[in-house]
């Protein structure tokens, strides 16, 4: 029998997100590479689109259900994986790296005295094993790593690995019904932030800094974030003075980003924020500095004032999708 | 109660990356080394929950590494924790040999409550406080932006996409410090004074295996200086119309 790579799929609110298309496709790629064979595994309570997964070519889901584990809990979901993962014999574990993976994986790991590589941004099979390559420095440099452990997990980076449809594949999908669930730790509630995508998720940000001159200018931003479908994201200069929460904070000591496109309005672009931001795949730097470091790294910039040309934008681009 | 708080030193943030020799670490000339930012808002929980808790509690600062940790250890007991231990380590470690080596301390010590940066701003794994966690056989909650203690009973707020979880639970536990949990204190005159009259416990790690090998170390692709299109709003249609048709993002 082949040897398996497992896929962790994170469901919320009972979907599968969309970074459990990115582990699937990532387990399967990796499996045809190794000779393995992958698999995917969700914990949960109703899911309502497992059947998405049929796309992209994994041959078997376990859905791992108790109505009790509708919410997060860390204590149960660590327990539940670990112990399916000993069962079906994984070599090889793959968790997306997001608030819950991040949580998850490492308990995991722990439980099958597995080695651990976190965000990675690329999985190479190299002499039938697998190199990962991750961000340290916050993104300011690469490290590659090997794990010499019998059963390995890694986590991805969201957005990185694009899901890959497969043609005309088909999931069998298993419910395994789990009694009585370790719930020492348990979310009780969960307070959204309002209307607004994360950073962390979002395929375009846009992200202001100093240059905005105050929080009351920030809806500027959030009028161009609004007609493109992006989250707002913001510099830490901005977030210690308190214009805008933390979680919005993008750069090494916030978040870590790889959107598609990611807009810098009046952003100078310290070393910390590009660390950040730099790996996305387009960056547009609009700043009155025409030597400020941002256009670096920028893929297109204007170097003008961002109070002429944020509403500009925003109109072009609503003309453009009307 | 006794409450641990691990921390790690670091390079200052504003470094730039020179690779080493080895291209296995960076280049370590004229780096300055501060305390790991994210552990700096978790020794100022411990200190608060002592506070707060009162009677004999005590806080101990652990940290795993060479002699020049002792700085940052300093600097913690400078800001208020009473004892503080160096795990001498000189080797490369991955994340779960040093949860391993800070584990068995807190083992030894007794400690119920840990507290842990949420990630170090070096290797930024994000998941020694979950592998100390798990060695334990605690309780866990990561990346925590609100904590309240009550009695036995945990009642934290964990940042997560699009918001925050709620989450309930009990001691023994870790708990890991997400930037907006509190504002760490700055270290009075008088704890400077008395931070320098403390000895700093010095243990050797214990060596467990290392699963990591980092095979290589390299910058990531430096980009190529982009175009500038303009200085005015007149910049914008061509803007757009290279986002549509030359990247293809909106």
């Amino acid at each position: 029998m082949a040897e398996k790579i497992l896929a962790v799929l994170e469901q919320r609110e009972g979907n599968l997100k969309r970074v459990s298309f990115e582990a699937a496709s990532v387990a399967v790629s990796l499996a045809s590479q190794l000779g393995f064979e992958a698999e995917a595994v969700v914990v949960g309570s109703e899911i309502n689109n497992l059947n998405e997964l049929s796309k992209y070519g994994i041959s078997k889901l376990t859905h791992l259900k108790n109505e009790l584990l509708e919410n997060y809990s860390p204590s149960a979901y660590s327990e539940m994986i670990a112990l399916f993962a000993n069962e079906s014999g994984a070599k090889i574990l793959i968790f997306p790296n997001t608030a819950m993976g991040v949580d998850l994986a490492p308990r995991v790991s722990v439980k099958l005295n597995a080695g651990i590589a976190m965000d990675c941004m690329k999985l190479e099979v190299k002499d039938n094993d697998i190199i990962a390559t991750r961000p340290v420095y916050a993104g300011k440099s690469l490290i590659d790593v090997k794990l010499k452990s019998g059963v390995k997990i890694f986590t991805i980076r969201p957005n990185v690995f694009r899901p890959q449809p497969v043609d005309s594949a088909t999931v069998q999908v298993e419910i395994k019904q789990v009694e009585n669930p370790n719930l020492k730790t348990k979310v009780t509630a969960f307070k959204k932030s309002e209307g607004k995508i994360d950073v962390a998720e979002a395929d375009i940000i846009v992200s202001g800094g100093r240059g905005m001159k105050g929080p009351e200018n920030f809806h500027l931003i959030e009028e161009l974030a609004e007609v493109l479908g992006a989250a707002v994201g913001a510099s830490r200069a901005v977030v210690d003075a308190g214009w805008r929460p933390h979680r919005e904070q993008v750069g090494q000591t916030g978040k870590t980003v790889s959107p598609s496109l990611y807009i810098a309005c009046g952003i100078s672009g310290a070393i910390q924020h590009l660390a950040g931001m730099s790996s996305s795949k387009y960056i547009v730097a609009i700043n009155k500095d025409k030597d400020a470091p941002i256009f670096n790294v920028a893929d297109y910039g204007i170097a003008g004032d961002v109070f002429e040309i944020l509403p500009a934008l925003t109109e072009e681009i609503k003309k453009l999708k009307s | 109660m006794k409450i641990a708080v691990c921390v790690s030193q670091v390079p200052d943030t504003a470094t730039r990356i020179k690779i080493g020799s080895d291209h296995k670490s960076i280049d370590p000339t004229g780096v300055t080394l501060i305390i790991n930012p994210y552990d700096e808002f978790a020794i100022e929980e411990a200190l608060k929950t002592k506070e707060k808790v009162g009677g004999d509690s005590l806080v101990y600062v652990i940290s795993v590494g060479d002699d020049s940790v002792k700085e940052t250890l300093r600097k913690a007991l400078a800001m208020g924790a009473d004892e503080a231990i160096l795990l001498k380590s000189s080797g490369n470690k991955d994340s779960l040999a040093i949860a391993k080596a800070l584990s068995d301390e807190i083992k030894s010590l007794g400690c119920e409550l840990v507290f842990c940066g949420k990630q170090s701003v070096d290797f930024d794994s994000g998941i020694t406080g979950q592998l100390v966690a798990e060695m334990l056989g605690y309780n866990c909650v990561s990346v925590v932006v609100d904590f309240k203690l009550d009695g036995n009973k945990i009642i934290a707020e964990r940042e997560i996409e699009g918001g925050r979880e709620v989450v309930e639970t009990e001691l023994p536990a870790v708990v890991t410090a997400q930037k907006g949990l509190n504002e760490p204190r700055y270290a009075s005159l008088k704890g400077i004074m008395a931070a320098k009259k403390k000895t700093i416990a010095e243990k050797p790690a214990f060596d467990s295996e290392v699963f990591t090998e980092i095979l290589d170390m390299h910058l990531p692709p430096s980009k190529q200086p982009g175009r500038i299109l303009g200085t005015d709003k007149s910049a914008v249609p061509e803007l757009v119309r290279l986002l549509r048709e030359e990247a293809k993002v909106i």
